[in-house]
C-alpha cells in the first residue's frame, strides 16, 4: 500500500488547501485587534471572543440570520413543492417534448444572472417585491428550481415503473401514486436538493444586494458585506460573521451527508 | 369473480401492429393463458386489459360493461408483475393492505382479509418484515396476497414466475393452480414457458406477432393445432414439420417434399383432385415409431444424426436425405449414429395442414 502514499499526500494538500482561507477565517476571528494588525501574522490566536459579540450585537448579526433562514428556508420550501411535481411528471408519465422541457430547464439555469437582474428588478418595482423577502425568493425559486427538477428527475427515474403501475392498480391516481409510493422512495434525492437548494440560497448575494436595500429585510451575505464602513475594515467582526454564517450550513451538510452522497450519485450506478 | 371480453382489441405504435383484432372470451372462474414469445404482444395485451395501456381500437368488457376509458383504479382488477413490484418502503402487512385502505375498506375488514391471505399463502411470519428482508418465493407470495385480499373480479399475472430458480418455479406452479382451484376466480396469465401454459391453465390463448392463433383447451392445442405455428409452438421438442405439396396417386394421396416422399391414405373430406403445394405434413416426435406398428402407417427409411439418452426417454435427431426429423422413443434401444433406421409414422397421428390451416385428412 506504500504506492498509495503519495495520492493520500495529494488528497491532504487539497483539502488543506482548500479549507485554508476557512481557517484562517476562523483564527482570525478569534484574534485581539491588537493581534490582527500584527506583522508578521501570529498564528495561534489568544481566544477573544470580543468580535463574536461585537458582530452580533453592535452589528445585529442575528437580524441578518433570521432574514437569511426565512428567504432560504421559504425558497426551498418553494422549489421543492413546485419542483417535486414537475420532476415525477417528466420523469415518470409520458409527456410529449420532455427531453426539450428538460433541456429548457438547462438552459434556464445557465442564464447569466446580470442580464436578467434589470429585468427582474423592473418587474419587482412594479409588483411591490423590492425590498421584500417575496420579492428575494421568487427569482431565486426560478433559479434553483431547474437543479431542483433535474436532481428529483433523476431519482424519480430510477424507481421501478412496475411500483407506479402496481400503486395505479391498487387504486392510485397519478396525484396519490406520487404522495404515497414515489415521494418516500424519493427521499435522498429530495434531501440532495433541498440542501442544494438551501446553500444556494443561503449564499446568494447579487439579488439580494440589487433587491434588499433596507438593512431590515437584508440577508447575510449582504448584511456582512455592508459591515465596511467607509473609511474602515473590521476585519475581525467580518472573520467571526463569516464563521457564524457559514456554520449552519456545516452542520447541516455534517447531518445529512449520507444522503446527499446517496444522491448525487445517483443514477451512477445501478442499485 | 367476473368474465372478461375483448373485442378487436388492436394497438399500433406508429406503424408497428402490436397487437391486431384480437377478440377473446375468458369465462367466470377460467384461468386463462396468454402464450407466446417475447414480443408477441401477450403483455401489452395484459396491460391493456389492466388499463395501463391503451387499445387503438376494440372494446374491454368486464361483466358485460365496457371500460374501455376507465383507469387502472376504477377497473376492479388486481395484477402480479413479473419483478413482484412490492412497496419497498411498507411492511409485508402495509404492502397486503394499501389497496384495500386506498379503497377505504373498514379497519377490521382489512385484518382479516391479510390473516386469512397470510394463512393462505403460509407468510403469516412476514407480514412486519420489509421486502428487501424475503426470499424471491416469499415476495412473490406476498406480491399474490397483496392481489387476493382485494377480491378483485379479475386476476392478471404477467409473467409472475420467471424470476425464481427452476425448483422453485415448479413449486409454486403447483400452489398457484390449488389457489385457484380453492379460490375459484377469474385469472388471466402471460407467460412464454409452455410447461406452465400445459399445467396451469384450461385455457390458453397462442399469440404470435399480434395476433391470436389458437384459443382453446391445453389438450386440444397440443393435439389439434389450428396451423403449423401452434403445431411448431407446443411440445419439446416440437412438432415435425415437412414443408411440401400432396397430389393424388393411384388410390391413395401422396406427400411429396425436396428429400421424401409419403403415402397417404384417401382424405376423408372432398378435395380438388390436382396438386396441392403449400402442405405442411406434421408429426409428433412421440407419435413416430422405430418398429413396425399394427394400425395403418407409412413408413420412412432415415439415417440416424445423433441419439441423446435423456435416462427417461430418448431423443433421436434422423435425416431422411436433407430432411431432419426428431423422433421420441424409450431408453436403450438400439439405436446407433449413422446406421440407417426404418421408421413408422402410423396416419391417426399425421396433422397435415393446406394453405396454413388445419385439416382433418384422416
Amino acid at each position: 500500500m506504500t504506492s498509495r502514499l503519495p495520492l493520500r499526500l495529494g488528497i491532504a494538500g487539497l483539502v488543506l488547501g482548500s479549507l485554508f482561507p476557512f481557517v484562517w477565517f476562523l483564527i482570525t476571528s478569534l484574534k485581539s485587534q491588537h493581534e490582527i494588525e500584527a506583522v508578521p501574522p501570529t498564528w495561534w490566536p489568544s481566544g477573544s471572543l470580543e468580535f463574536y459579540r461585537t458582530a452580533l450585537f453592535d452589528h445585529h448579526l442575528l437580524d441578518y440570520v433570521l432574514n437569511s433562514v426565512i428567504v432560504a428556508g421559504g425558497t426551498t420550501l418553494l422549489s421543492l413543492v413546485v419542483g417535486t411535481p414537475a420532476a415525477y411528471a417528466l420523469a415518470c408519465l409520458r409527456l410529449p417534448g420532455q427531453r426539450w422541457l428538460m433541456g429548457g430547464l438547462l438552459c434556464i439555469s445557465m442564464f447569466p444572472q446580470i442580464a436578467i437582474a434589470g429585468p427582474i428588478w423592473e418587474i419587482l418595482n412594479r409588483i411591490g417585491g423590492l425590498n421584500t423577502h417575496w420579492g428575494v425568493m421568487l427569482p431565486y425559486v426560478t433559479l434553483t428550481l431547474p437543479m431542483a427538477i433535474w436532481i428529483l428527475a433523476s431519482f424519480f427515474a430510477e424507481l421501478p415503473t412496475e411500483l407506479e403501475e402496481a400503486a395505479q392498480v391498487d387504486g392510485c391516481s397519478a396525484w396519490s401514486a406520487l404522495w404515497r409510493i414515489m415521494l418516500p422512495l424519493a427521499t435522498p434525492g429530495i434531501f440532495t436538493a433541498s440542501i442544494l437548494v438551501f446553500i444556494y440560497a443561503w449564499n446568494e448575494f447579487f439579488f439580494a444586494l440589487l433587491i434588499l436595500t433596507r438593512p431590515e429585510q437584508q440577508t447575510l451575505p449582504v448584511g456582512i458585506a455592508l459591515f465596511q464602513g467607509e473609511f474602515t475594515m473590521p476585519w475581525g467582526e467580518l472573520a467571526a460573521a463569516a464563521v457564524l454564517a457559514t456554520l449552519p450550513l456545516v452542520l447541516l451538510v455534517i447531518l445529512f451527508q449520507r444522503w446527499i452522497v446517496s444522491g448525487l450519485s445517483a443514477g451512477a450506478v445501478k442499485g | 369473480m367476473a368474465d372478461l371480453e375483448l373485442r378487436s382489441i388492436s394497438k399500433r405504435f406508429g406503424d408497428t401492429r402490436v397487437l391486431d383484432e384480437i377478440s377473446l372470451r375468458v369465462p367466470d372462474g377460467s384461468f386463462t393463458i396468454l402464450l407466446g414469445a417475447s414480443g408477441c404482444g401477450k403483455s401489452t395485451l395484459l396491460r391493456t386489459i389492466a388499463g395501463l395501456e391503451s387499445q387503438t381500437s376494440g372494446h374491454i368488457l368486464i361483466d358485460g360493461r365496457a371500460v374501455d376509458d376507465l383507469p387502472p383504479r376504477d377497473r376492479d382488477i388486481a395484477m402480479v408483475f413479473q419483478h413482484y413490484a412490492l412497496y419497498p418502503h411498507l411492511t409485508v402487512r402495509d404492502n397486503m393492505a394499501f389497496g384495500l385502505r386506498m379503497r377505504r375498506t373498514p379497519p377490521q375488514d382489512i385484518d382479516a382479509r391479510i390473516a386469512d391471505a397470510a394463512r393462505l399463502l403460509g407468510i403469516e411470519p412476514l407480514l412486519n418484515r420489509k421486502p428487501k428482508e424475503l426470499s424471491g418465493g416469499q415476495r412473490q407470495r406476498v406480491a399474490m396476497g397483496r392481489a387476493i385480499v382485494r377480491k378483485p373480479k379479475l386476476f392478471l399475472f404477467d409473467e409472475p414466475l420467471s424470476n425464481l430458480d427452476a425448483q422453485l418455479r415448479s413449486a409454486m406452479r403447483l400452489e398457484l393452480k390449488r389457489l385457484h382451484e380453492r379460490l375459484g376466480v377469474t385469472m388471466v396469465y402471460v407467460t412464454h414457458d409452455q410447461v406452465e401454459a400445459m399445467t396451469l391453465g384450461d385455457t390458453i390463448a397462442l399469440l404470435d406477432r399480434g395476433r391470436l392463433r389458437q384459443c382453446d383447451t391445453p389438450q386440444r392445442l397440443y393435439r389439434t393445432p389450428a396451423d403449423p405455428f401452434v403445431a411448431g409452438f407446443l411440445g419439446t421438442p416440437p412438432m415435425n414439420l415437412l414443408h411440401g405439396s400432396v397430389s393424388p396417386r393411384g388410390d391413395g394421396w401422396r406427400f411429396q417434399s425436396a428429400s421424401v416422399e409419403i403415402p397417404l391414405p384417401p382424405p376423408s373430406f372432398r378435395i380438388p383432385a390436382g396438386s396441392h403445394t403449400d402442405t405442411v405434413l406434421g408429426i409428433r416426435p412421440e407419435d413416430v415409431s422405430i418398429s413396425p406398428v399394427q394400425e395403418p402407417a407409412s413408413h420412412l427409411d432415415t439415417t440416424v444424426d445423433v441419439a441423446e439418452d435423456l435416462g427417461s426417454d430418448m431423443v433421436l435427431h434422423l435425416s431422411a436425405g436433407t430432411q431432419p426429423l426428431v423422433v421420441r422413443t424409450r431408453p436403450n434401444e438400439p439405436v446407433h449414429p449413422s446406421h440407417p433406421l426404418r421408421v413408422f409414422l402410423p396416419h391417426r397421428a399425421l396433422h397435415v395442414f393446406l394453405d396454413e390451416r388445419r385439416v382433418d385428412w384422416t
